[in-house]
């Protein structure tokens, strides 16, 4: 396969609101921080969407391997006191 | 000159340069170097039109013979369109785009800072709007240009013989007439003698990022006051204007 000669690849966060999470928007390529963050603006925020934008190289991303998800994941399962929702709130209770 | 006939006219060369600067960047559309830079330069196209569409409208009204801002784009010919030179040249490859876009964006930024002061409010109101989305347009064709300037040798070659080609339109960008002085003298217009020094800074301070030769100042061809262009302008007037001469009035 051809070499990809587009630049590195970037993941870009955009905050919709101040105050809230930045949240996974998608990526894209550029050579340098800067350039990245021009082209997350111009390809993810053009309708007005962000009030904030992050970018940071794709490989800086490290990644859980879908192979380790049993060992992961599975576990949570069979714990329903570890949800809010496994509690009952005693009547007349006002606060927890 | 009475303030009708010279605000008509500003507003003229603010949306002409607008709508042809606009309209040579939708040529990029599906032809960038890359997906992202391909988005990038649609959406600065598409600012550009956003402009032309607000200054042609008011000029429109400014003219008062009933017409619409879509009436001046397609129904004006060559010799009644008062853009910037620089707006009509060619694209040519990407280093001759981004010099182009650099150095009109650092004249258009300047001149709407300056223009955000004007005592006619729908004016300043319109510069002001309009200097967020050239800021922007400024620092995406500079930060290209540094890297096109500072990259490759062959970059390098490249960018240094756009500038080198282009310099000779830039003269055309400073050019002033009685209209100017109509409204300089009344608060309205902009004095560009004084974003003369403004311009050459940001230009010079980019060129230097971007390791390039700042050109000579020699023959400077101007012609955008008297509404005189290159051969340039006729082509790209027959294709933004061919689908309104041939069905006047057409409609989505």
């Amino acid at each position: 396969m051809e070499k990809d000669t587009q630049g590195d690849i970037w993941e870009v966060f955009i905050q919709n609101k101040t105050g809230m999470p930045h949240k996974h928007a998608g990526s894209v390529h550029a050579t340098d921080k800067e350039m990245a963050l021009q082209n997350a603006r111009d390809t993810y925020t053009r309708r007005g969407e962000g009030t904030s934008i992050w970018v940071v190289k794709s490989d800086f991303i490290v990644a859980s391997n879908p192979d380790d998800s049993d060992s992961f994941f599975d576990p949570a399962n069979d714990k329903l006191y570890r949800q809010a929702s496994h509690y009952h709130v005693p009547k007349g209770a006002k606060q927890i | 000159m009475e303030l009708r006939e010279a605000l008509f006219n500003y507003l003229l060369r603010i949306g002409d340069s607008s709508l042809i600067g606009g309209q040579r960047l939708a040529e990029w559309v599906s032809n960038g170097p890359t997906l992202e830079e391909d988005i990038a330069l649609t959406n600065i196209g598409l600012d550009l039109i956003g402009q032309a569409r607000a200054a042609l409208s008011y000029a429109a009204e400014i003219e008062g013979k009933g017409k619409t801002e879509d009436d001046l784009a397609y129904f004006r010919s060559e010799r009644e369109y008062y853009n910037t030179l620089l707006s009509e040249l060619p694209n040519g490859n990407f280093a001759d785009s981004m010099s182009k876009l650099f150095l009109n964006s650092a004249f258009f930024y300047h001149f709407y800072k300056a223009l955000g002061t004007s005592k006619d409010q729908k004016l300043s109101a319109f510069a002001l709007k309009s200097l967020k989305e050239v800021t922007y347009h400024l620092r995406h064709s500079g930060e290209w240009v540094i890297r096109l300037g500072d990259g490759t040798p062959e970059s390098k070659k490249k960018i240094q013989h756009s500038f080198d080609e282009i310099w000779m339109f830039t003269g055309d960008l400073f050019e002033m007439n009685e209209v100017d002085e109509s409204l300089i003298e009344m608060g309205i217009g902009v004095d560009l003698n004084d974003l003369r020094s403004d311009w050459n800074r940001t230009v010079d301070e980019v060129l230097s990022r971007a390791t390039l030769q700042r050109p000579k100042d020699g023959f400077m061809q101007t012609g955008r006051l008297n509404a005189q262009h290159t051969e340039y302008l006729g082509h790209i007037l027959s294709e933004l204007q061919y689908l309104q001469r041939a069905y006047p009035g057409l409609k989505w």
